[in-house]
C-alpha cells in the first residue's frame, strides 16, 4: 500500500497543530489594536497633509462679522472671537501637533539609546555617572524642569524640543541600560565575542535589535505625552503663539469664551484626546505585536 | 541590616542627588542669556545695585567659587530677593505652597477613593462588559490635556451647573474642600488611570498565585482569600506606583493652578517667568524638586513597611 505523504503532511500542518509559523504581516494583522491605531493614524496624517485642501476657510482669515458662531452647517466647529472658522484651525493645527509629538521624541530616544547602551554594555564608570545623572534628572518634576528650562531659552516649541531632549532621555536610558543588562551575558553575545566581534558590532548587530522595541513602544506612547506637553506649554504661554492653529493656543484663546462659547476651547481639546487614544492603540498593540509572551 | 540602618542609607544616598539638583539650579539661572545680575535684578536696576548683585553672586569669579557662594546662601535658605515683590523670595514661595501641598494631598486622597475600588472591580470582573469600559475610559482620560479637563471641568460644574466655584482657595477648612474640589479631580483624572490598570494586574497577577489557589483549596471563604491574601499583597505595588504618581503631580499642580487662578506655588513659578522674576524661578525649582525627593524616599520607607521581603 502506497502512503500518499504529500497528504499527510498537509493534514499534520493544517489540522494537528503544527502549524507554519506566521509572518509579522500575518501576526500584525490579526491585532486589532494595532491596524485600527494605523489606520486612523495614516488618516490623521493623510489629513495634516491634505489640510489645505480639506479645509473650507482660511485658518488665518478674520471675520468680523462672524464671531463666535455656534458650530453649525457653515462652520463645522463654529468661529472664535476672531470669526476665524475652528473646523480649518484644527485641521491645520494636525500639521502642528503632530510634527511637535514626533520631533520631540526623536532627540531623546537617540540620547536615551547611547547612554543606555554605554551604561548598560560597559557598566563600571560610565554606568555609574551616567545613572547618577538619570537620577537627579529624575529627581526634578518632569513638567517642572522642562518649563524652568523654556522660562531661561525663551518661549516657543524650539527651546521645547532642546528641554524635552534635556530631560526626556532618562526613560530610554534606563529601558535600553535594564535590556542590555540582561541580553548582554545570554550566549548569542558571548558567542559573537567569541568570534571576535567587535564591541560596536556587537551593540549594533546584535544587543540594540533585541533591546530597542520596548523603547520603541514607549516612543509611541510618548508622540502623545509630547503633544499635551505642547498644549500646556502655549497655555501657560511658553509654547507656540497665537494666532498659530496648534491646539493647545485654541483652547488657550477660548478660555475667555467659557461661558458663552464653549466650543472655541472644546473641540480643539477633542483633536487632542482622539489623537491621544489613535497613538495609545497603536502603543498597546506594538506592545502586543514585539512582544507576544506578555499579552 | 535593619530598617534604621536602611533608612540612613537612604538618606545619604540622597546626597548625591541632592547635590546635582543644586547643580542644575545653579546652572539654570546662568543660562540666561545675558547678564544673570539683570537677570535678578531686573532691567531698570541702577548700576550701583548691579555691581553689587555681581559681586554678591561672585560673577567676577570662577564658578566653583560661585557655586559655593550659592551653597552658603542655601544653607542660610537665602535664596534671594524677588525682583517683583521686593521681599526674599523664601517668604512669599512657602506661604503659596501651602495651597499646593493642600491640592496634592486632596488629590492623593481622591486617586485612592477612585482608583481602589475601580481597579478592584475591573481585576475581579475581568473582561466584562464594566472592565471594558473602565479600560475605555482610562484611555480616554490618559491623553486628556489637563488643563482641558480643568476648563471643561468650570463650563460644566461651575458655569452651567454652578454646583463649584469656578475659582479660588476658599476659606477656612470646608471652604478649601469645596473649592478646590474640582482642581484636585482634574489631577486625579491623569493619575488615576496608570493607578487602576496596576492594581487590576497586580490582582489578577496575584490571584494566580499558588498560595491563592492553597487559600482556597482549604475551603477558605472568598472575601477572606481577597482581602488576607489577595488585596494585601496586590497593593504594594499601587502604593508605590501611587509615590512615584505625587512626585508627577506636583507638575500637575502648575497648571491646575494656573487654570482655577489659584494662590498656589506653581502658579507662582509660572508667573513669575512672566515677570522675569528668576530668583523665584530658581527657589520654585528647587523647592519642587526637594519635594519630590522626599516623596520618593517616604514611598521608598512605606514600601519597607509594606512588604516584608524587602531586602535591606
Amino acid at each position: 500500500m502506497t502512503v500518499d505523504t504529500s497528504q499527510t503532511m498537509s493534514l499534520a500542518g493544517s489540522e494537528h497543530g503544527v502549524r507554519k509559523p506566521r509572518s509579522a504581516w500575518d501576526r500584525a494583522r490579526r491585532n486589532r489594536n494595532l491596524m485600527l491605531g494605523l489606520g486612523l493614524f495614516a488618516l490623521l496624517v493623510l489629513i495634516a497633509i491634505a489640510a489645505p485642501l480639506l479645509a473650507p476657510f482660511d485658518p488665518f482669515a478674520l471675520d468680523y462679522g462672524n464671531t463666535l458662531q455656534p458650530p453649525s452647517l457653515a462652520h463645522l466647529f463654529g468661529t472664535d472671537h476672531l470669526g476665524r472658522d475652528i473646523f480649518s484651525r484644527v485641521l491645520f493645527g494636525a500639521r502642528i501637533d503632530l510634527r511637535v509629538g514626533i520631533i520631540s521624541v526623536i532627540s531623546p530616544f537617540i540620547i536615551g539609546m547611547v547612554l543606555g547602551s554605554l551604561a548598560g554594555f560597559y557598566g563600571g564608570w560610565a554606568d555609574t555617572y551616567i545613572m547618577r545623572l538619570v537620577d537627579v534628572v529624575q529627581a526634578f518634576p518632569f513638567l517642572i524642569l522642562v518649563i524652568a528650562i523654556v522660562a531661561v531659552r525663551g518661549p516657543g516649541l524650539q527651546n521645547m524640543y532642546i528641554a524635552v531632549a534635556l530631560v526626556a532621555w532618562i526613560v530610554y536610558a534606563r529601558l535600553v541600560r535594564g535590556e542590555i543588562l540582561v541580553e548582554k551575558n545570554k550566549e548569542y553575545v558571548q558567542a559573537a565575542r567569541a568570534i571576535g566581534s567587535t564591541d560596536w558590532r556587537i551593540m549594533r548587530r546584535h544587543l540594540l535589535p533585541n533591546v530597542i522595541t520596548t523603547s520603541v513602544v514607549y516612543a509611541m506612547a510618548d508622540i502623545a505625552l509630547y503633544i499635551l506637553l505642547a498644549a500646556a506649554l502655549s497655555f501657560l504661554g511658553l509654547g507656540a503663539k497665537p494666532p498659530t492653529p496648534e491646539w493647545g493656543v485654541m483652547i488657550t484663546e477660548g478660555r475667555q469664551y467659557i461661558t458663552t462659547a464653549w466650543w472655541i476651547s472644546a473641540l480643539p481639546g477633542l483633536a487632542i484626546v482622539l489623537t491621544g487614544i489613535i497613538l495609545s492603540l497603536i502603543g498597546d498593540g506594538l506592545a502586543d505585536f514585539l512582544r507576544p509572551e506578555r499579552r | 541590616m535593619g530598617r534604621g540602618q536602611y533608612i540612613l542609607r537612604r538618606l545619604v544616598q540622597m546626597i548625591p542627588v541632592l547635590l546635582g539638583i543644586t547643580v542644575i539650579v545653579f546652572f539654570l539661572i546662568r543660562a540666561i542669556p545675558g547678564d544673570p545680575a539683570i537677570a535678578m535684578l531686573g532691567e531698570r536696576a541702577t548700576e550701583p545695585a548691579l555691581e553689587r548683585m555681581r559681586h554678591a553672586m561672585g560673577l567676577d569669579k570662577p564658578l566653583y567659587v560661585q557655586y559655593a557662594y550659592f551653597m552658603r546662601d542655601l544653607a542660610k535658605l537665602d535664596l534671594g530677593k524677588s525682583t517683583r515683590y521686593g521681599v526674599p523670595v523664601t517668604e512669599i514661595l512657602f506661604t503659596r505652597l501651602r495651597v499646593s501641598l493642600f491640592v496634592v494631598v486632596y488629590t492623593t486622597v481622591l486617586t485612592t477613593l477612585l482608583s481602589l475600588p475601580l481597579g478592584i472591580l475591573a481585576a475581579l470582573k475581568k473582561d466584562s462588559l464594566f472592565d471594558n469600559i473602565v479600560r475605555s475610559a482610562m484611555m480616554v482620560t490618559l491623553v486628556m490635556p489637563s488643563f482641558w479637563v480643568g476648563i471643561m471641568f468650570i463650563i460644566l460644574f461651575s458655569v452651567k451647573l454652578g454646583i463649584f466655584p469656578v475659582s479660588g482657595y476658599g476659606t477656612g477648612f470646608l471652604g478649601h474642600l469645596h473649592h478646590l474640589f474640582l482642581p484636585s479631580l482634574t489631577i486625579s483624572l491623569t493619575i488615576a488611570p496608570i493607578l487602576i490598570r496596576a492594581l487590576r494586574n497586580s490582582i489578577l497577577e496575584v490571584m494566580n498565585q499558588d498560595y491563592v489557589k492553597t487559600a482556597r483549596a482549604k475551603g477558605l471563604a472568598e472575601q477572606s482569600v481577597m482581602t488576607v491574601h489577595v488585596l494585601r499583597n496586590a497593593l504594594i505595588p499601587a502604593v508605590t506606583l501611587l509615590g512615584i504618581s505625587i512626585g508627577g503631580l506636583m507638575g500637575g499642580t502648575v497648571i491646575t493652578e494656573k487654570v482655577f487662578a489659584l494662590p498656589g506655588a506653581g502658579a507662582l513659578l509660572i508667573d513669575s517667568i512672566t515677570a522675569r522674576d528668576y530668583a523665584m524661578l530658581q527657589a520654585g525649582t528647587l523647592v519642587f524638586a526637594c519635594l519630590v525627593i522626599l516623596v520618593n524616599l517616604a514611598t521608598d520607607i512605606i514600601y519597607s513597611f509594606l512588604d516584608p521581603r524587602v531586602r535591606f
